[in-house]
């Protein structure tokens, strides 16, 4: 690890200055239970780590505007114990199957969703993309855990946030705050002036062409504050993560969906695939085929079926379209009591 | 009148040897206090790092230390490689630095000018015809990367196979793992004039001084090792590598201790590997299930040598009359093997007894009934027959066991059982102990042995206390010194049969002795006399305290030597059998295993500490787990590097996925009788082939290669749908 800089700012706008200083290469530190591996294996490499613990509204749970706004900075633990949330399901099982109580103990959601991908080649330094001499490792290489969707260009690894598809099937949005190219709106939670933003989830994440441009849409000095979730009422929801291990362990391929019935017909649906690509998956096209019908083992069954009906497998990993299509599946079945396995 | 014959009390009459005893030294590594090697950190300790090579196969073309002896708090830096080697594993160890703290010497990592010319590599040890086909080099010269490991066999495999009823043919494969141990490889060095103190994680406190005489330039009388305590090793730290060489010299040049631990990466990396191995197998048998035939070819590889499993044990136990086997070599660009728990077995058992199981069902026989009937094929039916029994009891295979694939299930979860079997050797080792009494009656023991984590500590221990009749705290155990008398290394389940042999025979040499001064002063019979319960009995007649005994030897004490224990002594023997079955879970929509029950039986001869013996099959259980369903060496043949090389991607089991551990020992008399004979490897071996049978049990297909991964799992059950 490199020797840094360490500044903890106490409000968003104190953070915003540390984090925008020129010829500053800042990081932000929220849980730490990925960002210190980061920077033992100099894969990150900051002049300055600016730590978000210290500003108090980004670790609280407020209603908010029809729905409930989340602190970036809440833990998984402080998360699964907030009444507030009662209604989110799919969260609660995001939590469980983090399953080590260290890491729902100090890592938090603003944290997962910008975690940067486990890919074992950008992990040993071959970059974001996992390239070398131009090459792509993961497309000639061992991506027996590698994207299943959304691989077709440069970037073959799946994103690592396990709440991402869980708050995108509940149409989440989150708040950025930092320097933006667009018309800055004052900040009304903390009542200092900051630029901050309201964005829908489903545009953060972004599937890179090249190494610099990043997993998610934040730009140098910017960072995600809030999340904002609608009103949970009347819906169901449920996250299915096909996990190896017992014990801490990535999915290799998970599911969240979000269900409007209304006399066992399903009016709405929502459902996002996790690991399985670069981004978090929408399966757009299966929801919609969802409206109007019962679900029973047989239509989750047909509605997985079509939601990894275009995967498109590396050479490793065609395993992984049966993985996807159970998890859909099964948070299907989950979301609707009806999961016996 | 009271025997004095060598030897261990008859069964059920010993007081401590054979109880559930903890481990003596448990207190004090639950709180802390143990200082292993990496704890220690004596006044002006320097750190030392390694820059390692990120390359599988390059020649190092530029290295320039130079910038790096600059560096704020680097203290000396020391050139392990030169311009021209050429590197044959990622890992290569090339600079190590010692600094003021870690950081410094990171920061004078950095700062080393360093070049590589990439060359081709080769990392597959599963890819026979790609090894034959590689064009590869070393030093220039061409390099053949398969060699032929010999063949063997008797009988006449051909017409044996002609006249048999039913044949199999599969292929199988076991992959290569790394030894993970808790505590990585390293050392704590420090100059004492011509002194070189060490201390030493390793298994072999009493071989190692003698490794650093030539490297270091030092006397082997001035090199004193010490291993206190150790985080495990399982074959895999009986040297003295070339970075505790690197760490002992970087003591000498800067006047200062120093401490050099491996990375954990780099651990992983170079710090040993147990072969993987891949086999063709024939099998065939009788109509009533008889086996008759093994035909197999097996390949592999353990990196740098070009080795894989020996062909000494295969085919694993069973040796049927008509057999032949022949074994290939490959050389990988991967660390030299180390010798990992049982070494080679559990890779033939997996081949040998994953290809007798599929026969099985190909023969419509019961597993268990399978192996029952063919127990004559093996050196030790004798014990696995009733073994059998017992753990078919245990896990209620006859409630359990169903045609393959043809168990009930909650839905795509199906259940499966299977059986495997193994034996170890287990003899001693070449142990010696120096035993003392004190005239106030308290004990002690030394020998250069080690606890390797297995509580060697508390059955030293276990053993002075019962033959003198005296309570646990009443014996000191000092060990882990080069200083005291030699003692075997920790390899092979050599250590507990090695050093309570010496044990006994010293303690009970000494406590005669202490019995004939009893005799003459309170004018007893001698030939009466035992001691238990902290005195000296005549019959049931109490003669005297054992402090008041001990008291006759006078102010000295009393100091006995025992030499190493040979086994028509009666204190210990070798060649073991266990039986192990495994009930599984398996997901067939997500390929997840999940084990729900394993079940050891095993046969260790008598037993010194039953709690002791059950940790250790316990974690033979385990680490059998962590091979069977997720643990992997994955050498990346992109860049030839072991792409998993951490603890998030190298895949061990946690508490969840362990299941319900059942351990029994098969412990008649006869068995009794044979006296101590080692337990660590033994546990280890069938486990992988029990899952794997469970597996193929539960859905009805064979997952061939362990571990068996979601992705193996999914892959076999696509294969056999077609």
């Amino acid at each position: 690890m490199k020797p840094f800089e360490y500044a903890r700012p106490t409000t968003e706008a104190e953070a915003v200055e540390f984090l925008g200083e020129a010829g500053v290469q800042a990081v932000i530190l929220a849980g730490g239970t990925d960002l210190t591996s980061l920077m033992r294996a100099e894969l990150v490499s900051p002049t300055r780590v600016v730590d978000l613990k210290q500003i108090p509204s980004l670790h609280q749970v407020t209603r908010l505007e029809g729905g409930v706004q989340i602190g970036a900075l809440v833990t998984l633990a402080d998360l699964a114990k907030n009444s507030l949330l009662d209604g989110y399901r799919s969260l609660f099982d995001v939590v469980d199957g983090v399953r080590s109580i260290q890491v729902q103990g100090s890592g938090t959601i603003g944290g997962d969703l910008c975690h940067l991908p486990n890919c074992w080649y950008f992990r040993k330094g071959y970059g974001l993309l996992g390239q070398e001499n131009g090459i792509s490792l993961p497309e000639t290489g061992d991506n027996r855990y590698h994207a299943i969707f959304g691989n077709e260009g440069a970037a073959k690894f799946v994103n690592a946030s396990r709440f991402a598809p869980a708050l995108m099937a509940w149409g989440a949005k989150v708040r950025i705050v930092g320097p933006s190219n667009k018309t800055s709106s004052r900040d009304r939670s903390s009542g200092s002036s900051v630029d901050a933003e309201w964005l829908p989830l489903e545009y953060f994440h972004v599937t890179p062409k090249t190494d610099q441009q990043g997993n998610t849409i934040l730009k140098p000095g910017q960072f995600v504050s809030h999340i904002w979730l609608p009103d949970g009422n009347q819906i169901s929801s449920a996250t299915y993560e096909v996990l190896q291990m017992e014990g801490l362990d990535w999915p290799l391929a998970t599911a969240s969906v979000c269900l409007d019935v209304d006399g066992g017909f399903v009016r709405d649906a929502s459902i996002v695939m996790g690991h399985v690509a670069p981004i978090p998956w929408v399966a757009d096209d299966a929801s919609r085929w969802l409206s109007g019908r019962q679900i029973d083992e047989d239509t989750a069954g047909m509605v997985a079926d079509f939601a990894v009906l275009s995967a498109k497998p590396l050479s490793m990993n065609e395993y992984k379209v049966q993985i996807a299509r159970t998890a859909v599946k099964r948070a299907l079945l989950k979301a609707t009591g009806q999961l016996e396995v | 009148m009271v025997e004095r014959k060598i030897g261990w009390e008859p069964q059920g009459s010993h007081t401590l040897v054979g109880g559930e005893i903890q481990r003596v030294e448990g207190k004090v590594k639950a709180s802390g206090q143990a200082k292993y090697t990496n704890d220690i950190n004596t006044p002006g300790t320097l750190f030392a790092k390694l820059l390692t090579s990120p390359h599988a196969h390059a020649k190092l073309v530029l290295l320039n230390i130079e910038k790096a002896n600059a560096v704020k708090g680097v203290k000396s830096v020391l050139a392990m490689a030169k311009v021209g080697d050429e590197i044959r594993y990622e890992g290569w160890p090339i600079v190590a630095i010692a600094a003021e703290r870690p950081e410094f010497a990171e920061d004078g990592l950095r700062a080393i000018e360093i070049k590589f010319e990439p060359l081709p590599h080769f990392v597959d040890g599963s890819d026979l015809k790609g090894a034959i086909e590689a064009d590869m080099t070393v030093d220039g010269q061409p390099l053949k990367l398969t060699k032929s490991m010999g063949k063997s066999g008797r009988g006449d495999v051909e017409v044996a196979l002609r006249e048999a009823k039913h044949v199999h043919r599969g292929t199988y494969g076991i992959q290569m793992i790394t030894h993970m141990s808790m505590e990585p490889h390293g050392s704590h060095a420090a100059w004492d004039g011509e002194n070189l103190n060490v201390a030493l994680s390793t298994e072999n406190v009493s071989g190692t001084s003698g490794q650093y005489v030539q490297p270091v330039g030092v006397e082997a009388m001035n090199v004193n090792v010490r291993c206190d305590f150790m985080g495990s090793g399982f074959g895999s730290k009986s040297t003295v590598d070339e970075w505790d060489v690197a760490c002992a010299k970087l003591a000498k040049a800067t006047g200062k201790p120093v401490r050099l631990m491996l990375s954990r990466t780099t651990e992983m990396q170079i710090g040993g590997n147990r072969p993987s191995a891949f086999a063709t197998v024939t099998v065939a048998c009788d109509a009533e299930g008889n086996v008759t035939v093994w035909d197999s070819h097996h390949w592999g590889s353990n990196g740098l040598q070009g080795l894989t499993v020996g062909l000494g044990v295969t085919p694993y136990v069973f040796q049927p009359k008509n057999r032949q086997s022949a074994a290939t070599g490959i050389a990988t660009n991967c660390s030299p093997e180390r010798p990992w728990r049982a070494p080679h077995h559990p890779q033939a058992c997996a081949y040998t007894q994953t290809a007798l199981d599929d026969l099985a069902a190909k023969a419509g026989i019961d597993s268990l009934q399978f192996f029952k009937k063919n127990l004559d094929l093996t050196p030790l039916p004798h014990i696995y027959g009733p073994e059998l029994e017992i753990a078919a009891k245990l896990m209620d295979w006859k409630g359990k066991w169903h045609p393959r694939g043809a168990g009930a299930g909650n839905g795509p979860v199906k259940r499966g059982v299977g059986v495997a079997l193994h034996t170890w050797n287990g003899a001693a080792n070449q142990s010696n102990v120096m035993l003392k009494v004190h005239s106030d009656g308290s004990v002690e023991v030394v020998t250069g042995s080690q606890d390797v984590g297995t509580g060697t500590r508390t059955c030293i221990a276990q053993v002075a206390a019962d033959t003198f009749g005296v309570s646990m705290s009443a014996v000191k155990v000092s060990l882990g010194s080069n200083q005291f008398p030699k003692a075997g290394s920790s390899e092979g389940s050599a250590t507990i049969g090695g050093v309570t042999g010496p044990v006994r025979r010293t303690a009970q040499q000494a406590l005669w002795k202490i019995l004939d001064l009893v005799a003459a002063k309170y004018t007893v019979d001698g030939a009466t006399l035992i001691a238990r319960h902290g005195r000296i009995w005549s019959g049931f007649k109490e003669v005297c305290t054992w402090k008041q005994a001990a008291s006759l030897i006078g102010p000295m004490g009393m100091e006995l030597y025992g030499g190493p224990v040979t086994e028509d002594e009666g204190l210990t023997n070798h060649q073991v059998g266990g039986v192990q079955m495994a009930e599984v879970a398996v997901d067939t929509e997500t390929g997840v295993i999940r084990i729900v029950k394993l079940v050891a039986v095993q046969d260790a001869g008598m037993i010194v500490n039953r709690l002791l013996a059950r940790s250790q099959v316990y974690s033979g259980l385990i680490m059998g787990i962590a091979y069977s369903l997720s643990e992997e060496r994955i050498m990346d043949n992109k860049t030839g590097r072991f792409i998993n090389a951490n603890l998030n991607d190298y895949k061990l089991p946690r508490i969840g996925d362990i299941g319900d551990l059942v351990v029994e020992f098969y412990e008649p008399e006869s068995e009794y009788k044979r006296g101590v004979i080692g337990l660590s490897e033994p546990p280890v071996i069938s486990t992988g082939a029990a899952i794997s049978n469970a597996v193929a049990n539960a859905i009805g297909v064979r997952v061939p290669v362990l571990p068996l991964t979601p992705k193996r799992v999914l892959d076999a059950l696509k294969g056999a749908k077609g």
